[in-house]
């Protein structure tokens, strides 16, 4: 028996520390005295901010666009149809009819950076300088690895005058305006004012963007004020600040804006949309120049050196039902871009759901249930806009095996994805791979279609990453690329695309559609079909 | 006492030799690309390969190493590849803030876990007992991410009375132990409590059962000695090993809080593990792990230290 003890009361700290959260949370009186717009970012650190973002579109989106303006900017007003370039601090851009290769650009007038010097020639020059010459004592490695083979055309640069700069591209490449939306242009006086050290410069940037950048708190938040002098009155913010935090975690985004800590959040997962809907924050999307397919190799091994292959992969899958896997958030696949893109051209190989047709496909190239066709995809756990990889290539999976088809899929991360992409098809690590699942940007002619499908590309050159190689590909996409008349250029970029539908070069899946949570605060808007978001159109009631 | 101690530290430097080799090769072994924190998702080979060589991932591991040992004997730790930031000033803040967040949950923990193993240990076989053997499986067995995200779900978003993510109002750019930080300290403290609590729950219960069935309980309540102070002993004999074994929950927390800074937004060695293994940033990662892997080791050398000016009999020669 034991003996008896006087009670005590033990005061658990939890208990008393609960009474801590009736006063609430957040007040947000922060963001009430001013106008403050809060952004969880998908990101797991401030995208760098020193003009050369990293953490991929995101880092241009929040800290590129936002601090700086390119030579060629977004003209991202239009919603009903992908985003063109619109003049940035260069207000026209021409190839000499003598020689395509040279490019003269008139730059802007009376462009203040927001330390208050002036943006000129010297400054675009210097800019170059920074991210090719790793001789110049401004050269900058990390902006240099994030956008230098972003703007691969360029191979020469000359000032003219004050006001105008020629640039001259290894080859003729009508192209090349696209690949100038990378080269974003910081200030010279400010980097000589901070001792001529980019980290510093990192904390205390100076662009000619909308937004300047005023407090900088790496992992944790970046605070963006409006810069109310910016050149283009009708894109000065309507917003006081702007604050971005990094929260990689999809539920802490969710809570942090069911919280009201946060007033948009990147990327909302399929399955928490209906929790932030019910919450009164809604789910925006657009069409968004984003394609979740799978790759395809042609190597001699590969079973998709076959055409009847590649279209009967592409009819087995029932793209409506993984639009509902996935609560509407993906767009079904008919090609490459969309048909709204004028790009899209006039494919003939409809790329619909139909079964019957994609077995008897399969059994004219001699598979059957005797010999079922077999074969391997590489895909990510997740990763960069990779959507929800293992969900929908395990739909993706039941819908082949409807059709007598074993698809295995190897999983793994997506840094060793990406590797795997890289070294291509041809490589020893990639022996016998006929498939690989990656999404990526499409908001360009390189990015949608030279890139995978000129044989030049071939990887390890490039993303070409199947190898397909095809002498008509190569003369048309050469022609495209060689034509500076934009509608003929669109017009034989259309007709790339439709070939390489009716060829079936990918087995096309999905569109990313970019779900963005937002709060009550954030004023309805309809977000441009681009990767980036004008920030400066966005109102707060 | 001065032999042992220098006999101590003399046999940790083998563990911090062998923690640096693995710290090295863990992050080499495992699979992903290095090159993931410098260049672009759709970068080329050929890009990826200059860059292999600027970094001297091209180099034979050996020598990797090799640089790399030698740079962190001179307190130098490189910088973040995809920050360009001091790998050591990284690692610093982020340590601080998640020694507040274990002092925190420490605090939770052991007090909790304390009063639940006492009054299971003292009341064995009642219903105190049953209920405190509740609290702390529970403890143990609930996977402290689910019980995250529980807490965001009822405390933040449908009570809203505790922010969800963050370290403070300000970011936690300058922390201190004020309502409004305390706010957002107090849901991963609590989470990051639960299983400290269960195990030290369960080490002081089974303790203080030993302890009250030896001969000296009896001869103390023989003595007629009042209960208080028999229990006293009691707690004066469970006190070093349930020190020591918080004591290795501390060093757990402070390098195993991936999850629960992760789902907070905790800013701190768990988050920023997180953050350097999916951005492939090789020398934060081999950074992060060598120094929450030393700081492990130091600390397990400090409660032996401790325990033994405690326990003068657990003295070894």
């Amino acid at each position: 028996m034991n003996p008896k003890i006087e009670r005590r009361t033990f005061l658990v700290g939890g208990v008393a520390t609960a009474s801590l959260g009736l006063s609430g949370a957040l007040s947000g009186a922060d963001a009430q005295a001013e106008k403050v717009l809060r952004i969880a970012m998908t990101a797991s650190d401030i995208p760098l901010t020193a003009g050369g973002p990293d953490n991929g579109f995101e880092g241009f989106r929040f800290t590129g666009y936002t601090i700086y303006d390119a030579l060629i900017n977004w003209d991202l007003r239009p919603s009903d149809k992908p985003a063109a370039l619109a003049p940035g601090l260069a207000t026209s851009w021409t190839a000499d009819p003598a020689d395509r290769k040279r490019w003269t650009l008139k730059l802007r007038q009376g462009v203040k950076f927001h330390d208050g010097s002036t943006f000129d020639a010297d400054a675009v020059i210097w800019n170059i300088v920074k991210l090719f010459d790793d001789k110049a004592p401004h050269y900058d490695q990390r902006a240099s690895a994030q956008i230098k083979s972003r703007v691969g055309s360029l191979a020469s640069w000359k000032k003219i005058d004050d006001s105008t700069v020629e640039l001259t591209t290894r080859s003729e490449d009508a192209f090349f305006p696209y690949q100038l939306t990378f080269l974003l242009i910081s200030s010279p006086a400010q980097f000589e004012k901070l001792g001529r050290d980019w980290q510093a410069f990192a904390a205390q940037p100076s662009g000619t963007g909308p937004f300047k950048l005023e407090r900088l708190q790496q992992r944790e938040r970046a605070e963006l004020v409006a810069n109310r002098e910016y050149w283009d009155a009708a894109r000065r913010p309507k917003v006081d600040r702007i604050i971005l935090r990094p929260i990689p975690e999809a539920s802490a985004r969710t809570a942090a804006l069911l919280a009201g800590q946060v007033d948009w959040i990147e990327a909302v997962a399929p399955d928490q949309a209906a929790q932030i809907a019910a919450s009164g924050a809604r789910v925006e999307t657009n069409d968004y120049p984003h394609g979740w397919n799978y790759m395809l190799s042609y190597q001699p091994d590969s079973p998709f050196k076959d055409i009847r292959v590649r279209k009967a992969i592409n009819l087995a899958i029932d793209r409506e039902g993984l639009k509902q896997v996935l609560n509407g958030f993906m767009k079904p696949a008919v090609g490459m871009v969309q048909p709204n893109d004028p790009w899209f051209g006039k494919p003939g190989f409809k790329i619909t759901h139909d079964p019957a047709q994609a077995r008897k496909l399969l059994a004219e190239a001699g598979y059957g249930p005797t010999n079922p066709l077999t074969f391997r995809v590489i895909v990510s756990t997740s990763g960069s806009g990779q959507m929800q990889p293992l969900l929908m290539n395990e739909f993706i999976q039941q819908n082949l095996a409807d059709v007598g088809v074993k698809l295995e899929l190897e999983v793994m991360e997506w840094g060793t994805l990406l590797a795997r992409w890289r070294a291509g098809a041809i490589s020893p690590q990639n022996k016998g791979l006929p498939a690989l699942n990656v999404s990526a940007g499409l908001f360009d002619p390189f990015s949608a279609f030279v890139r995978y499908f000129d044989s030049v590309y071939a990887a390890p050159n490039g993303f070409n990453w199947g190898g397909w190689s095809n002498p008509d590909y190569d003369a048309l996409i050469g022609k495209a690329r060689t034509t500076f008349d934009i509608a003929e250029q669109n017009r034989l970029l259309g007709e790339i695309h439709s070939r390489a539908v009716d060829d079936a070069l990918f087995v096309w899946i999905a569109h990313d559609v970019n779900p963005r949570g937002l709060s009550k605060r954030v004023k309805p808007f309809v977000p441009a079909n681009s990767w980036y978001v004008d920030l400066t159109a966005i109102e707060l009631s | 006492m001065l032999l042992f101690i220098v006999k101590r530290v003399l046999a940790v430097m083998p563990v911090v030799l062998g923690v640096s080799v693995i710290c090295f090769l863990l992050v080499h072994i495992a699979p992903g690309d290095p090159l993931s924190a410098v260049l672009p998702l759709d970068a080329s080979q050929q890009m990826a390969s200059e860059m292999s060589a600027l970094y001297g991932f091209d180099q034979p591991l050996v020598v990797q190493y090799g640089r790399w040992l030698l740079r962190a004997l001179q307190g130098d730790l490189g910088v973040s590849i995809a920050t360009g930031r001091p790998v050591l000033a990284e690692v610093g803040a982020a340590v601080v803030n998640s020694m507040i967040l274990a002092s925190a949950a420490t605090l939770i923990g052991f007090t909790l876990g304390c009063v639940f193993g006492f009054i299971g240990g003292y009341h064995r076989g009642t219903v105190f007992d049953r209920l405190s053997s509740i609290a702390s499986v529970l403890g143990v067995s609930v996977p402290n991410y689910w019980l995250g995200m529980v807490l965001v779900i009822v405390f933040s978003a449908l009570l809203g009375w505790l922010p969800p993510t963050g370290a403070g109002p300000d970011g936690g750019a300058t922390w201190r132990p004020d309502f409004e930080h305390l706010k957002y300290l107090l849901m991963p403290a609590l989470t990051m409590a639960a299983i400290p609590m269960g195990i030290v729950a369960r080490t002081v219960r089974a303790l203080v059962g030993d302890i009250l069935s030896q001969d000296f309980v009896m001869a103390l309540r023989a003595k007629g000695m009042r209960e208080t102070a028999v229990l006293a002993h009691v707690i004066k004999n469970a006190a070093p090993t349930a020190l020591a074994v918080m004591g290795i929950q501390f060093g757990y927390l402070l390098g195993g809080s991936i999850l629960i800074e992760t789902v907070f937004a905790w800013p701190g060695s768990g988050l920023l593990l997180n953050t350097s293994i999916f951005q492939r940033d090789l020398p934060l990662l081999q950074g992060s792990i060598l120094v929450l892997a030393l700081f492990f080791v130091f600390l397990n050398l400090i409660v032996d230290v401790v325990q033994t000016l405690i326990d003068p009999r657990i003295r070894r020669f």
